[in-house]
């Protein structure tokens, strides 16, 4: 199928390559880290989250662009579906003035208020308090948005995990909790960090509507997230998914991965969103080889254009150390 | 009335008229915190605020203080003006990843996207008996965080006065009251208001020695100060009243008249915020001494119960009148 041709096919046809070409876009992108990070462009704690594109894809679906996002360490493809362009991330990954937090964040720490995207947290659960406040804005001036809070199967052991989901039930808060569940905290497993590992079991026990998503099937995090948000948006209170997914990766770039089977690793990555969502639509004929090699040629060279500006784009200077720690208004 | 008339009052009601204050000027303003609602405040400053506020703006909160001292950082990086009320300074330290982590980060690492315009208030200090753990003078700790702003009212003028300024502050304030200052009496203008957070404030001049002070041992200083007048020593007194940023001129000011300082500070001595006011001296007004720094701190001791160990443990005036006799020679 020609490109001219994508334009005219079926709203949902149209859709589901929308969303393959999102799921590309991360995975594209942090192929590309990987490389950089190699050469010793990116430095740091970067963390990538191939394998679970489908999550941050399917979820932003159901959000509107007046929503709020709160997000994780683990959070280029929160950003990048959330629609902060590539640039920006890059630019910030290579720690430059042009990235979306003016370079001073890095990957674990992307922002971008003008896209309500509250921003990359590296403390484990850190994040769940700020959604509250963020939700708990909205209902005192009557704003009707939902605040989308990621965060791990880890955070789910920690004590501001149950602080949250307490107040966001008591206070009937707007909030989807999107708990991205890869099964390992870090090197930790599931089983061996959490004495009850159904996840959404917990959440329920708060008093919020919670079930479990097939997180590595695109279309099924889409489904689950516009129920949810619509059920939010209609006063229903907060809501809590469990999206059971996996990531490729290491934890962070590269650790020695003893604490899992690589058969593991390889029967998960038999479930690849990207080709789940893209030979389903091999099947029904809306995507060839040759549309597939297209859409990742694209963004490749989008991706490429990014890294060009994110290299030619200026540091901070060093004068400017200290800028931002206090507001001008404020010293 | 006129604004001019003076009208008795204390500093827990100051602090009540300012948080009235606040929520009848800015509609972003709410109070947030345990037992500041039906309760009436753990320290009744808040008494009968809900009755006129009602529960969306006067909220009681679970004890929660990392998930509630959180949402006041995400509610104000939404565009809401929150207090945040934490009962002790003690209680702080289970929202420490919040404040630390949070509120005072993400301004920077968000490269000046996120204004964090929050106020936490807590109560601080020993001195009524509750032993080790509801004892502590931890705002030295806080005054080691960039991106925060620490302020010790100690005065009725600063209980009222301190609480909107620090609201228009478009980054996080944590303001800390001293647990015996609630009941200080005394009287203000009726039409009392808003005052500086910037700057030091001296408050009692003199020619012979500088006591540097804050919050709830500015009272014990100005009584040893009242005792050296009686031995002929002309003690001057400054209330730091902000402790990040500190006001060096005022300090370095006051040094460079005097020749000689002594650090009254409830906070332990190691690592206190008396250590880094002695540094600076030593920094910016080190050729102005007649003679070394001296500090009276907190004993290195956790508050014990009994009253005569716990007065033992405190800054008392007789030692620091004493301390500034030894500066003197």
């Amino acid at each position: 199928m020609s490109r001219a041709a994508a334009k005219a096919a079926p709203p949902e046809a149209a859709h589901r390559r929308e969303l393959l070409r999102q799921m590309l876009l991360i995975r594209t992108f942090e192929d590309k880290c990987v490389e950089l990070y190699s050469a010793g462009e990116i430095r740091g704690f970067v963390h990538l989250y191939i394998g679970e594109e489908a999550v941050a894809v399917g979820v932003n679906e159901a959000l509107t662009a007046d929503d709020n996002v709160v997000s994780t360490y683990r959070e280029h493809g929160h950003a990048l579906a959330r629609g902060i362009p590539a640039d920006a991330v890059m630019g910030e990954m290579l720690g430059k003035t042009t990235g979306c937090s003016r370079g001073r964040g890095g990957s674990m720490h992307l922002f971008d208020v003008s896209r309500r995207f509250y921003g990359g947290n590296a403390i484990v659960g850190g994040g769940l308090p700020l959604s509250i406040g963020v939700a708990l804005a909205d209902k005192l001036r009557g704003d009707q948005r939902v605040t989308a809070c990621f965060f791990g199967d880890g955070a789910v052991a920690e004590g501001e995990f149950h602080e949250c989901m307490n107040l966001a039930a008591l206070w009937d808060l707007p909030v989807l909790f999107c708990c991205e569940n890869n099964l390992y905290a870090m090197g930790t497993a599931l089983e061996r960090a959490q004495a009850q590992t159904d996840l959404a079991l917990r959440a329920e026990s708060y008093g919020m509507a919670a079930w479990p998503v097939d997180g590595m099937d695109v279309a099924a995090v889409e489904r689950a997230a516009r129920s949810a948000v619509e059920a939010i948006r209609a006063g229903g209170g907060p809501h809590f998914l469990e999206l059971r997914t996996y990531r490729f990766r290491a934890h962070s770039m590269y650790d020695p991965e003893l604490y899992r089977d690589k058969a593991e690793v390889e029967e998960w990555k038999k479930r690849d969103p990207i080709d789940l969502l893209s030979a389903g639509m091999r099947d029904s004929g809306e995507l060839t080889d040759d549309d597939f090699q297209a859409m990742n040629d694209d963004l490749t060279r989008e991706i490429d254009t990014a890294i060009a500006a994110a290299r030619k784009a200026p540091a901070e200077p060093v004068e400017n150390l200290t800028r931002f720690v206090y507001s001008p208004e404020s010293s | 009335m006129t604004s001019a008339e003076m009208v008795k009052t204390t500093y827990r009601e100051a602090m009540r008229a300012a948080i009235r204050e606040a929520m009848q000027r800015d509609d972003r303003v709410f109070l947030m915190g345990e037992d500041v609602g039906r309760y009436g405040g753990c320290f009744a400053v808040s008494m009968g605020l809900l009755e006129e506020f009602g529960p969306e703006r006067i909220r009681d909160t679970p004890l929660s203080e990392s998930a509630f001292v959180g949402a006041g950082i995400g509610a104000a990086m939404a565009g809401m003006r929150p207090i945040v009320e934490i009962m002790t300074v003690n209680f702080s330290l289970l929202a420490l990843d919040q404040i630390m982590n949070n509120a005072a980060t993400l301004l920077h690492m968000s490269g000046g996207q996120c204004n964090v315009p929050l106020v936490i208030r807590m109560t601080t200090g020993a001195g009524r008996q509750v032993a080790a753990q509801h004892s502590h003078s931890l705002e030295g700790w806080y005054t080691h965080i960039p991106g925060i702003r620490v302020l010790a009212p100690a005065t009725l003028a600063d209980a009222r006065g301190m609480l909107w300024t620090a609201l228009q502050n478009p980054d996080p304030v944590l303001i800390f009251e001293h647990g015996s200052l609630y009941n200080m009496q005394g009287t203000l203008p009726a039409g009392a208001g808003a005052v500086d957070i910037r700057s030091a404030a001296v408050r009692r001049e003199g020619t012979d020695v500088s006591l540097i002070t804050y919050g709830g041992t500015l009272g014990t200083t100005l009584a040893a100060a009242d005792a050296l007048a009686g031995d002929g020593i002309d003690a001057e007194v400054i209330d730091l009243r902000s402790l990040r940023p500190l006001d060096d001129q005022t300090i370095v000011g006051s040094v460079a008249k005097t020749h000689r300082a002594v650090i009254v500070d409830e906070g332990w001595r190691t690592g206190s915020l008396a250590a880094e006011v002695s540094a600076r001296i030593m920094e910016q007004a080190f050729w102005d001494l007649d003679g070394p720094v001296e500090r009276v701190c907190g004993a290195e001791v956790p508050m014990p119960y009994p009253r005569h160990l716990e007065q033992a443990a405190l800054p008392q005036a007789d030692v620091i009148a004493a301390a500034a006799r030894q500066a003197v020679g």
